[in-house]
């Protein structure tokens, strides 16, 4: 009696576990792929497409024919990596083939491999991640390659052993460039600054940095002062923390550069809720929708920011890809190029690590006048 | 006359242990089987011996944790520490080896830090018998992690891959099956014997079901303790072996989360968080269970946040199944009883 | 009459020890920084902290009866996000309301968690651990990923987080929230029945149940209140921030965990104090707001923090033994 239980309970439990889960998968991608485009035009094109898909993909993912691309973004639940997969996915599905999105639970390298053995396993054409980890992800990805199946980088890279190309939203030197330009408008060239980053171990801010304290060394940037790096681990409640800090601690602080999305906006709350506007300014590297608050209105927190649009990064990724599985397109080759969907040529060039990359284009500036247009778009 | 009190007292321990054995295991066993049915018949890409061996590795260093952690909820503690203490002592191996230490002393030492984090936790829980576990250890992970952040800083220290022993850790296989499969099975019995065939391990469960009890019978409950934690470090560090291994190149922030994932295998794996009840193999089921579910999901593609909510009902569901079922017998019996009046 | 009061005067201890764990940890400070005993830091540190000091007085009932739980932190994600959703959809626009919707998600996921422990039996940290994992998934499939931003949010909610119109400018409004929960807490918990049971069911549940109690019922309710505190703090923390993430409130549950301990609360139930819970959610809070005040470089702050902890906790120990050993000699004489 007790076992029959036991084993009617299991088996239940097991069948509903199935199919709950087979349930999501499809639920989950026809809602990625609703919010995919940016006109409500491509609305319409791609979601049945990807709903169609979405039901032959849960039931045979073995798929001989060439066409089933995936990506693999640094973590879950964040709209900018979330933007980044619909590009992508809007790329790969305009085309007529088949994308897997796949989040880590984690922002870890660890939660990366594991993803990468599923789509090895799968047997797919094509990966395109935005790694966690410059290093530790080689393994796992030169089996991929080993295995036949093409891997990019795209937004953070990963050493140039463990990829072909490197999809680069925008050189590190130009961005480094670009904020510390920001920098020394903003400041009129002398004073006190600070950076707020994310997390001390984060590739892509360390990697900024990097680069703008290589930049300060330039005898212009002279007069400015950076007193100290801060972490606020992309958490609310200590990047505030460590703004009141960076203000307490230093009282003629005249800027707050923060290359990172909850840390620039956390930072232009407690200026605003200080009534500091203008005393301290802030800028960096943010999500409009996040900033539009702050930048808005008479005398914002944050006059200016920059940032790419992850849709663009996330398609040429997608471009990229195909033009590899399809045309035989070299990412490893400096000087080849292809022509995309969207009617643009990209070219691949040197990168800094001695890899290959392709830049997808400038940082954008946000500011006042055009903040209201973007933050409804990401 | 003394042996046969002795042998009648193990005879019935033997079958009341088979009993719970039987209860609780053959339900992880049929979850196992039910688990591997569901995935061959959801991918057609999970019977690949090859593949399959790879995502087997890929829970091993989090696996392996997982069996001191049984000890240690046998005796009903807790670490939360060990995803620092792989930090830690993978950051301190790793580190030394860029700074030109040969690779052997590094090892070595990764073990020995490993082990001294597990000792300092011992240390004040048995020098502070009042503090209890958890907010101990919440502490020393904190701290343990913020020596690897001291160390490493915003770097990340590596290229161990550079040493070919050192590669093949984790990655050399003997035929089909890989070294570190072997490495976990072999430590999965030595574990399960312990605990189940030996005083040592038969001391674990009295301290864990009435702790002053067994110390006035002369159980050294102290010295497990202590012992059960040191032993809690120095897996940790063969885990940091296994992660330093795999990945190649170490950062501070690894392994974070480790703990509460090695404590929901070993519940799951039937040994209550209350001491001294459950055993050993339910633990080294679990550990496959659930790795296998998240791969079998992970093949057709379910997103990771939908994974995790899954396997959080599944840890529900499972510990609730037996409870249930006593319920419905229990509310059956009732009925029995009134339907003959 | 006279064992009363003694027994009266060691429970006092904890706190006082703990009181003077928290001033030695002020006063070095202090030493490190002669800007942090300012009204203003100290403002800012109940205002950025409200919701961690809250939280710790649901997690206080919980372990009070020995349970544990692991999920306040995903319900408060939840929670958050879910009622900041409707306010940018325009389902609501009044303060009021969006703090009594996040409450009322709190009390449905508490609810959820008491049955699973009262009713089907199962350990508390793998109940909470699993619908932890359950209501963070949740949550990024409610939001599909997406944040809810600053602007999408009602001026009147945000800026409720920064003004003290309850108290007539007295203090911050998140601050007095925190403050009537604690008072009410107070009273509930040393002059109700429903209190007294709390403490019954932690300190001996056998006889707990054999003078009356419905045990799986004071269970019930007390996760119950956990997951509406938790609930509320959802709402706190997103008006503090304006802003609603995915992952908010990730490892609130240990800074929870932590106070209590720290205040005196046993994790077998049965023992501690709401003042203590202040206490030590006040000394976790401190050693946060500190660390970037204290002029140490930013790797070493986390390795500070957790020696201070365990310091703490270690004085704590100690400053208490020597309470007990003057409270015996006293009563030997």
């Amino acid at each position: 009696m007790k076992k029959v239980l036991a084993i009617l309970l299991s088996a239940a439990m097991i069948l509903s576990l199935a199919a709950c889960g087979g349930g999501t998968t499809v639920q989950s991608a026809e809602s990625a792929a609703a919010e995919t485009p940016v006109t409500e035009a491509a609305k319409e094109e791609a979601a049945p497409a990807a709903a169609e898909e979405a039901a032959p993909a849960a039931e045979a993912p073995a798929k001989e024919s060439k066409g089933v691309y995936a990506i693999i973004t640094k973590s879950a639940g964040n709209p900018y990596n979330e933007r980044e997969a619909s590009g992508f996915e809007a790329a790969i599905t305009g085309a007529g083939y088949e994308a897997i999105i796949k989040h880590p639970a984690e922002i870890t390298a660890e939660a990366q491999i594991t993803l990468i053995n599923e789509l090895v396993a799968q047997g797919i054409d094509g990966i395109a991640i935005a790694a966690n980890d410059f290093d530790a992800l080689e393994t796992s990805l030169k089996a991929a390659m080993d295995a036949g199946i093409h891997c990019i980088c795209l937004d953070s890279s990963c050493n140039p052993a463990s990829r072909e190309v490197f999809i680069n939203q925008a050189g590190v030197k130009e961005v480094g460039q670009c904020l510390v330009d920001a920098t020394y408008d903003l400041t009129g060239g002398e004073g006190q600054w600070a950076i707020l980053s994310a997390t001390s171990v984060a590739t892509n801010q360390n990697a900024w940095i990097d680069a703008m304290k290589e930049i300060l060394k330039d005898d212009k940037y002279s007069k400015m002062e950076l007193v100290e790096v801060a972490y606020g681990d992309d958490e609310q409640q200590k990047s505030v923390d460590e703004t009141k800090a960076l203000l307490q601690n230093y009282p003629d602080l005249k800027l707050i550069n923060a290359p990172t999305t909850v840390g620039i906006a956390a930072a232009s709350k407690v200026i605003q809720d200080e009534g500091l506007c203008g005393k301290v300014i802030v800028t960096g590297l943010g999500l409009p929708s996040e900033m539009a608050e702050f930048m808005e209105g008479e005398n914002p927190a944050c006059p200016y920011m920059f940032l790419w649009n992850p849709i663009d990064v996330g398609a040429v990724a997608g471009y990229t890809l195909m033009a590899m599985v399809n045309d035989g397109f070299d990412g490893g080759q400096v000087g080849a190029s292809f022509t995309a969907a969207d009617g643009k040529t990209y070219t691949v060039s040197q990168a800094d690590d001695g890899g290959t990359q392709i830049i997808v284009g400038p940082p954008f500036k946000f500011d006042s006048s055009n903040i209201a247009d973007w933050k409804t778009v990401y | 006359m003394e042996d046969t009190v002795k042998r009648e007292i193990s005879a019935k321990r033997d079958k009341s242990f088979k009993s719970i054995f039987f209860r609780w295991e053959t339900l992880l066993v049929l979850m196992f089987v039910a688990v591997n049915i569901m995935n061959i018949c959801i991918s057609k890409n999970y019977l690949n011996g090859n593949n399959l061996f790879t995502a087997i590795c890929t829970f091993i260093p989090k696996g392996l944790i997982a069996f001191p952690m049984a000890y240690l909820l046998v005796l009903g503690e807790i670490d939360l520490s060990v995803g620092s203490t792989v930090a830690l002592s993978a950051t301190t191996m790793a580190v030394l080896f860029n700074r030109g230490v040969p690779l052997e002393t590094c090892v070595a030492l990764c073990l020995i830090v490993a082990t001294a984090c597990g000792m300092l936790n011992g240390l004040i829980l048995i020098s502070f018998p009042e503090l209890f576990p958890m907010i101990v250890t919440l502490g020393t992970q904190t701290l343990y992690r913020g020596i690897a952040e001291m160390i490493l800083e915003d770097e990340s220290a590596g290229k161990l891959h550079l040493v070919q022993w050192f590669y093949d850790i984790y990655y050399k296989k003997l035929g089909p099956i890989p070294i570190c499969f072997i490495v976990f099975c072999v430590m999965a019995v030595i574990f399960g014997l312990v605990l189940h065939k030996t005083v040592f391990g038969r001391q674990l469960y009295a301290a864990g079901s009435n702790r002053e009890a067994a110390r006035y019978s002369g159980v050294p409950v102290k010295r497990n303790r202590f012992i059960c934690y040191t032993l809690v470090g120095l897996v940790s560090g063969i885990s940091a072996l296994f992660y330093a291994s795999w990945m190649g190149s170490i950062r501070s922030d690894i392994a974070a989360g480790y703990e509460l994932e090695a404590v929901s295998m070993v519940v799951l794996g039937g040994i209550s968080t209350a001491g001294g009840t459950g055993n050993f193999p339910g633990t080294v089921i679990a550990i496959f269970t659930i790795g296998l579910l998240k791969y079998g999901l992970g093949l057709i593609n379910v997103n990771s946040q939908t994974i995790l909510m899954i396997i959080g009902a599944i840890l529900i569901l499972v510990v609730m199944a037996p409870n249930i079922k006593n319920m419905i017998k229990a509310r059956m019996a009732v009925k029995a009883q009134k339907a003959e009046q | 009459m006279n064992k009363k009061g003694i027994l009266k005067k060691i429970r006092n201890s904890r706190e006082i020890s703990l009181f003077i764990v928290l001033v030695i940890l002020c006063l070095f400070i202090q030493s490190r920084n002669n800007t942090f005993f300012t009204g203003k830091t100290i403002a800012d540190l109940f205002k950025n902290y409200a919701t961690t000091i809250t939280m710790a007085l649901g997690m206080m009932s919980v372990l009070l009866i020995g349970g544990i739980d692991i999920s306040v932190g995903a319900t408060l994600g939840f929670a958050g996000m879910a009622s900041s959703l409707f306010m940018r959809d325009g389902v609501y626009s009044s303060t009021f309301v969006m703090f009594l919707v996040s409450t009322v998600i709190g009390v449905l996921c508490g609810m959820i968690v008491g049955l699973i422990i009262a009713k089907a039996k199962v350990q508390p940290i793998i109940a909470t651990l699993g619908m932890s994992n359950i209501y963070r998934g949740a949550t990024y499939i409610i939001s599909d990923g997406a944040w809810v931003s600053a602007y999408q949010f009602q001026s009147g909610f945000k800026s409720f987080a920064q003004s003290n119109f309850l108290t007539g400018g007295l203090l911050n409004n998140l601050v007095f929230i925190a403050l009537v929960l604690y008072i009410i807490f107070f009273f509930v918990m040393k002059w109700t029945t429903f209190g007294r049971r709390i403490y019954a069911v932690g300190s001996n549940p056998e006889a707990a149940e054999v003078s009356g109690i419905n045990i799986s019922g004071v269970k019930f309710w007390v996760y119950t209140m956990a997951g509406a505190i938790a609930g509320l703090t959802g709402a706190m923390y997103t008006s503090l921030y304006a802003s609603a993430m995915n992952d908010m409130g990730t490892g609130m549950e240990m800074d929870a965990i932590a106070s209590c301990v720290l205040g005196g609360v046993s994790l077998s139930g049965g023992q501690g104090s709401v003042i203590g819970v202040f206490l030590g959610a006040v000394t976790m809070s401190v050693i946060c707001k500190a660390l970037p005040l204290i002029g140490i470089s930013q790797f070493w702050k986390q390795a500070i923090k957790g020696a201070i902890i365990l310091i703490a906790i270690i004085i704590n120990v100690l400053v208490q033994r020597g309470m007990n050993r003057n409270a015996l000699k006293a009563r030997e004489i």
